[in-house]
Formats: C-alpha cells, structure tokens, sequence
C-alpha cells in the first residue's frame, strides 16, 4: 500500500493517477480488505482449480459463519479502543456449560428434548455473558488496560471449562440440538447462516443506528471528548463487552450443535483469527472507526485464506505462521490508513 | 428578588487542591443574566480550575457554589449540562473520527423512534452554521478540518445546547478576525437573550468590546473583580502579575556581534512546508504563531522529533540535517518540550535524579574506575539546584509532587546539566507562577548573555515580544515575517498570525 499512495505523488495529473486517486480512497475509506480479498481470490483461483467452484465458495461461507460472529463482538470491543481475548474462553465456557445443562434436564426428563435445549442455551449465554460482565466491570469501572483483563479471564474461564469437564468431551447431547442449530436449515439456508445474518444486521443498525452505536464510537474516537459531551463512558465500555461475549456465545452454541458435543478446545485460535479479520476489515487498533459489513467480509476473508491454503494441502503449522504474518501487516498498514485519514499529529 | 438581579452563579471561598498544589484558594465569583464576565490571569492562575469546577470536570474541596440561588454541586458534566452550563474548552472535545454533524449532537442524538436520524442531524446542522454565517462541510469527518474550523464546530455545539451559562475559554485564540467579529455578534444577541457568559482570554483589547466585568485571579487567589469600563490595560497587567509590566521581563543585551552557530534552510517536515532562518550566539530568537501554524512543530522537527521531507541544517559549519536527538544533544543542542508531564520529565523518579540522568555522560560524574559516583553526582546537582533556584527539600522530592512551577525549574535544571551552545525552549513558562516566571527569564538572560543561543517559542504573545532580539512569525507552516527590535509590536505580529487566510477558510 505504501508503493501505491508513493505513485499518487509521483504521478498526479495523468490518467492513471486518477485511478489512483480513487484507490487511495477507497483505501482511506475501507482499508485494505479489497486489496487483500482481490489478491487471494486471483491467487488461490491460479493456484487450484478446486478453488473457485459455487460449491467450496458456499463451503467457505458455512465455515466462516462463527467467525463472523466471534468477529462482530470483537469489533464492538475494538471500536471502543480495546479488545477481547477472551472470545476463545467464551466460547469453550459456553459450550461446556450449556452441553452440561442438557445433558442434565435430559437426563431428568428425557421426553422434554426441547426443554433441555432451551435450558443450555439460557445456561451457556448467562454463563457468557458473566465472562463480559467480569471483563466490563474491570476494564470500565476499575480501569484496567483490556489486554490484562482478557487475558486474565481468559485464564480464568479456560480453567473453569476444565474443571467442569475434566477434559473429556460431554457427549450425548439430545439430537434436537445438533439437528436443528447444527445441521438444520429453513427455507434451504442453513440454520447458522440465518443466525449470523440476523446477528449482522442487528449489529449493523445498533452501530449506525443507535445512540449507543453512536456513543461507542465516540468512546473509542476521543474518551475525554466523549465525557465531555456527556456521554458516561464507563457505561459504555461496559456494554461493548458484555455484548461481545453474547456474540462469542452465541457462535459457541453453533459450534457446540456443529460437533455435537461439549468442547472445552472450540475457542482456539479464534481471538487472533477475530482480531485479524476486524482489523484487515478496516477497524483501527486505535478505536472509533470500523464497519459491520466490512467485518462480515474480513471474517469471510480469513476463512476463505483458511480454505486456500487447506486446498492448497498446506500444513496447519505453516497456516499459523502465515495468519500471524496476516496479522501483523494488516497492522502495520491500518498504522499507516490512520496517518492519512487523521493527519500527522 | 427579581429574576433579573438574582445571580446565575454564586461562587464564595471556592477551594480546589490537588496533591501538592492548592490550585484554587478562597475565590468568590459572581455571573449575572446577560452579563459577559471575563476571568483573567496568567497561565496557573486558577482560571482553568475554576471553570471546571463550574462545567462539572472537577468538585471543589470547599467553598460554597450556587447555581440560580440553589446549592450546586454537579457529580458530572451531564449533571451540570442539565443545569444549562455549557463549556466549550481550549482542548477540544471533539470526536476526530466522526463528522461535524455527528459531533455536534454527540451524547444527545436525535431520533426517529428508537433510531438516531442522521438525515435530520444533518439538516439541523446545516440549518445552525448557517445561522451562525459560517460556512462548513457538516459532513466531513472533524479530522479534516483546520483548528479554527473545530473551534467553529465547538462553539457551535454550545450555541445548540441552549446554554443558560456559557463558558468559552479563549474563543477567539484561533479565529481570525472576521470570525471573530461574527462570534462577538452572537455573544451580543446570547447576552441579550439573558444568557450569562464566562470569556478567558489574554487579548485585552477584546475586552471593551465585550465585557462587563473583570476578574482577576493569580496563583490561585482572587486578587479583585474590576469594572471593565473603567479600567485600563495596564492596570489589569498590574492586577495579574502583581508588578507593573517594566519588573517582569529584564533587559537582555545582545551580542555586539551575533555569530550564526546555526543555519536552517527550505526546512520541510509534518506541518512545516519550507522554513528558513539563522540561528546566533548570544541571541534571543523569538518564534511566535499560532497552535498549529508549525511554530514548535518546525524545531521538533529540526531536533529528529518527526521526519524531516527535504531541506538543511548546519550546525558548526557540520550537516545535521535529520540527525536524531542523540547527535544533537552531544552537540550541544537542548530541546525543552512544552509538555512537561509528558515528554519532558520522569514523573516518578525525584528531581536530582532527573537533572543527574542528563549529565551521565560527564567524565566528572565517574570516579577513578569509570564507575558513576554517586557523591560527585550529588555534589554536581546541588549545584544546578542553587542556579536553578531549587531547595535541598525539593530536590530530593518526587517530580510528580512539585508544583508546576517547581516541575519547570528542574526541567531547567536538565538544560544546564550539561554545557549546550543552543537551547530550544518550547513554551518555557507555560503553567508557571510569577515568581517563577521571573526566575526562568533570569536564567533565559543568563543563557544568552554568556554567548549561548537561545530560542524561545511561546504562545504568550507578551513573553516572546519582550524577550525577544529578533522574532520569527509562523503562519500555516511557514515563516510569515522576521522582525527585529523595534518593528516587534502587537499589531503588526498579530496581523502575520492569519498570513494567507487559509486559518479561515
């Protein structure tokens, strides 16, 4: 990126510089996600034929559901000038709380199938949401930085989802569970692909369309600014991550349905893969600015660099040296991306 | 009592302490309906104190405070937004990610049910620069606009709150004069309308046009509310400083002939776009501008602190240009930041340990083996101390316990750890008491008497035309006039400030 917006002034006034001019903005507007998702395509698309067919692309988009999800909530915390490396924790507390509950109630009143699976579902999003709560409250309240308080709980909340298990997976849950949330689909779109749509356009309204949208990004845009306005920050940094582990939850209970079983090791690598695909979608490190939909599209991004590289039969230790280089360059270029939108200061 | 004569704020025996600094100390202050009341004083006088406590920012640690005869005391800013005061600060509150439009109903958005309505911010926004006359994109991201334009938007923000006090605190520091005349407009019709208006600024001469009363504060204390009608601009400097204006500023003698130890040429980096000028021994340099015409920003960026684009610098008769702060510093060069707290001392750590940490390259502070000595360190800071005007007390003191204008002298102590040629000194008394003052343009005379150049950029008008041999006027990010002795005047720096009238576009 930095080559490109160098041409800019080197050669201002022909014709390519006015495409230039355009790609300079929408860089500055967007990011470098369409750069990014551009070269991947055209890459793995030379690369394998297998790549580019309706079928791996549905494939991709199935896939990438709990991402997007874990991605949106991560965006929330990001926006307010934090994060979350929790989200893993999250998801592995959720899975093995709500599996637990299931189990239970099912186990009690096995003619009550669907009983059961309400009643995890309520456990494991409580269960969450006193993980954002925890966070929230140390992070707004008593200040401390987000990077120790996430990463505190998510020690926390990992050996808690041990302890319950032990370690070894709750199996048996009741088939309802995994047919309907796991592999279900209504009017043949699959059952975790409508949740995700429905999570992105609520996100997408309260973002653009709510005073609270508006408050986070003034949070994460100038603290100081925001409480001088008024607006009572605690508050809100409070809700970005309270909110941000319902949505890591809510991809936990899809991902619990998908495998069938309650999983202490669902959550993985999702907190960099989150934090990559916010950040590759436009949303800075340094709060106030980022996009849902671009979200959606870097979380389907990094699935779809995923997919490549499966296809492409690169090991998965070579895949975790290739996303944090992702990572660190989306980065470096997002450092960059704020230079020239807030000036040098 | 009739509405008209009761006050809208009743302050008496306002205190306000923080550790180490009594900030406030019994003040009593008073606003009538359509009264402008301007509160006025030197920096660390108390003005800024006061009008937070006023805003809801801080709470005062005694005192009585009154807001339209009932007891006030504002746990917040949106407490006292209920209350009508509304304050626009020399530090902007503003958003820079999001838009003016955004900005301006920041915290009380408009809605269309449950939904914010930002079609209707934007109309209403447009609808209320335009009553206002200033022109401006209510779409464009704050980030984008010049320092006079977020200072419109603030205002603006104010105007649109319907506040029943308002605060403005230098309004006018970076507006240009148009601006200004149509800000006056609207504080005449908001007074009209009953509004009460507290107005900080150091330009005396706006002072007739506007107020009605005038307070002084120094060093915390009221010192008397005066009649603006009736008093004079150099009894108000007498009121603040608490001497008359000749016993401030000592008389520096130049050079007989001023050698040029420094030469700067088509300097370019973030915010400066091309500056040239000479840097000489035994000589004051003054560099006055406004914030961000690139008066600091061009020294920071001639001392490594940001990238230098193109240009040279000589030093000596040796090319220093874009050489980094360590080069500099062993050439003799010294930077003193504006910002103290931040970028100028180690908070934490006491003040001899700070002024030792700038000598360690010393040989007199090693003993025979090479090692530091901590008996020579102790015997060499002592002696910066008493130049400095320091007690043993306060040297052995936590830095982050000293008062503000103690904090400055023991930056002062770092300049003269070390024997410099050249000494930089970004807003040398910002912050600072009097007596302090005094003290910093005593070593200031020292430093250029005994054939050291000095440099001295200050947003205080006063300051840099009075010390000053020869002055250079920034504007937008260029050298807009070089005056010396007697053409430096107000009138004529002040009218190099607005040079081009990009300010006001």
């Amino acid at each position: 990126m930095n080559i490109q917006v160098d041409q800019v002034s080197s050669t201002r006034g022909s014709v390519p510089a006015a495409a230039m001019t355009f790609l300079r903005d929408l860089f500055i507007r967007v990011g470098v996600l369409p750069f990014f998702l551009v070269a991947a395509l055209v890459f793995f698309t030379l690369a394998s034929h297998n790549f580019l067919t309706v079928q791996n692309i549905t494939n991709v988009a199935r896939q990438s559901v709990y991402l997007v999800l874990v991605a949106l909530g991560q965006m929330l915390a990001l926006v307010t000038g934090g994060f979350d490396l929790s989200v893993g924790t999250t998801i592995a507390i959720t899975s093995v709380v709500s599996a637990t509950v299931m189990v239970f109630v099912a186990g009690a009143y096995p003619d009550a199938a669907w009983a059961a699976v309400s009643l995890g579902l309520l456990a494991g999003l409580a269960a969450a949401l006193a993980i954002g709560v925890v966070n929230g409250i140390g992070i707004a309240r008593f200040g401390v930085s987000p990077f120790i308080m996430t990463l505190g709980v998510q020690s926390v909340g990992a050996g808690i989802a041990l302890f319950i298990t032990g370690g070894v997976p709750i199996g048996d849950l009741p088939n309802e569970f995994g047919d309907f949330f796991g592999f279900g689909s209504i009017a043949g779109i699959p059952v975790p692909v409508l949740i995700a749509i429905l999570a992105a356009v609520v996100m997408w309204v309260l973002m653009n369309r709510t005073r609270t949208g508006a408050r986070l990004y003034a949070v994460g845009g100038n603290i100081k600014a925001a409480n001088l306005s008024g607006i009572n920050t605690g508050r809100v940094l409070f809700l970005a991550y309270a909110l941000c582990a319902l949505l890591a939850s809510i991809a936990g209970i899809l991902l619990t349905a998908r495998v069938e079983s309650g999983e202490t090791n669902l959550g993985g690598t999702i907190a960099l893969e989150s934090i990559a695909a916010c950040v590759i979608a436009g949303v800075s490190l340094r709060g106030g600015i980022g996009r849902v939909e671009s979200v959606v599209i870097g979380g389907f991004f990094i699935v779809l660099v995923e997919n490549g590289m499966n296809i492409l039969q690169i090991g998965s230790y070579m895949q975790m040296v290739l996303l944090g280089a992702l990572l660190i360059l989306a980065v470096v270029i997002d450092q960059f991306r704020y230079k020239l939108l807030v000036g040098e200061h | 009592m009739t509405s008209s004569d009761m006050p809208l704020v009743e302050m008496t025996g306002i205190c306000k302490e923080f550790p180490g600094v009594k900030a406030l100390d019994g003040v009593d202050f008073t606003l009538m309906p359509g009264e402008v009341h301007v509160l006025f004083g030197e920096n660390g006088a108390g003005k800024s104190t006061l009008i937070s406590i006023l805003a809801g920012v801080y709470q005062p640690t005694s005192g009585h405070f009154r807001i339209n005869g009932r007891d006030a005391r504002f746990p917040s800013v949106k407490g006292a937004r209920a209350a009508g005061v509304c304050a626009v600060f020399q530090e902007f509150s503003l958003v820079p990610t999001m838009s003016v439009a955004q900005n301006l109903f920041l915290g009380s958005e408009l809605l269309s049910g449950p939904f914010v309505d930002h079609g209707r911010a934007r109309r209403e926004a447009e609808k209320l620069f335009g009553e206002l006359g200033f022109s401006i994109d209510v779409g464009a991201p704050v980030a984008a606009l010049s320092r006079a334009q977020q200072q419109m938007v603030e205002i603006a923000k104010a105007f649109h709150a319907k506040a029943r006090i308002l605060i403005l605190d230098e309004p006018t520091a970076s507006l240009t004069e148009r601006e200004t005349a149509m800000l006056f407009r609207f504080i005449g019709e908001a007074r009209a309308a009953g509004v009460g208006i507290v107005y900080i600024s150091h330009r005396m001469h706006e002072f007739a046009a506007i107020a009605n009363r005038i307070t002084v504060l120094r060093d915390g204390k009221l010192v008397r509310t005066v009649d603006a009608a009736a008093t004079s601009e150099s009894e108000l400097i007498e009121l603040m400083t608490g001497r008359s204006i000749d016993r401030i500023y000592p008389d520096i003698d130049l050079a007989s002939a001023p050698e040029t130890v420094m030469k700067v040429r088509g300097l370019e980096g973030p915010g400066v776009h091309g500056v040239s000028f000479d840097i000489r021994k035994g000589e004051v340099l003054g560099i006055a501008g406004l914030v961000g015409s690139g008066k600091s920003r061009a020294f920071r960026t001639l001392f490594g602190l940001s990238g230098t684009v193109a240009g040279t610098v000589v030093l000596d008769g040796h090319d220093v240009t874009g050489a980094t702060p360590e080069t500099l510093t062993a050439r003799g060069v010294f930077y003193l930041p504006s910002d103290r707290k931040r970028e100028g001392l180690f908070l934490g750590a006491d003040a001899r340990d700070n002024i030792a940490l700038s000598m360690l390259n010393r040989p007199d502070t090693r003993d025979a083996l090479g090692f530091r000595s901590p008996a020579r360190l102790r015997r060499l800071t002592d002696d910066i101390g008493r130049r400095i005007d320091i007690s043993q007390a306060f040297l052995n003191r936590t830095v982050a316990k000293l008062s503000g204008g103690n904090q400055q002298k023991v930056l002062f102590g770092k300049a003269l750890s070390v024997e410099r040629e050249i000494y930089i000194l970004d807003e040398p008394t910002v912050g600072v008491d009097m007596g302090t003052r005094a003290a910093i343009y005593r070593l200031i005379k020292q430093m250029a008497e005994t054939g050291k150049a000095v440099v001295v950029i200050s947003s205080d008008l006063a300051e840099v035309m009075n010390l000053s041999h020869r002055l250079l006027v920034f504007a937008n990010g260029t050298i807009a006039a070089e005056l010396a002795g007697e053409a430096i005047n107000e009138q004529t720096v002040l009218g190099h400030f607005f040079q081009g009238g990009r300010l006001g576009a």
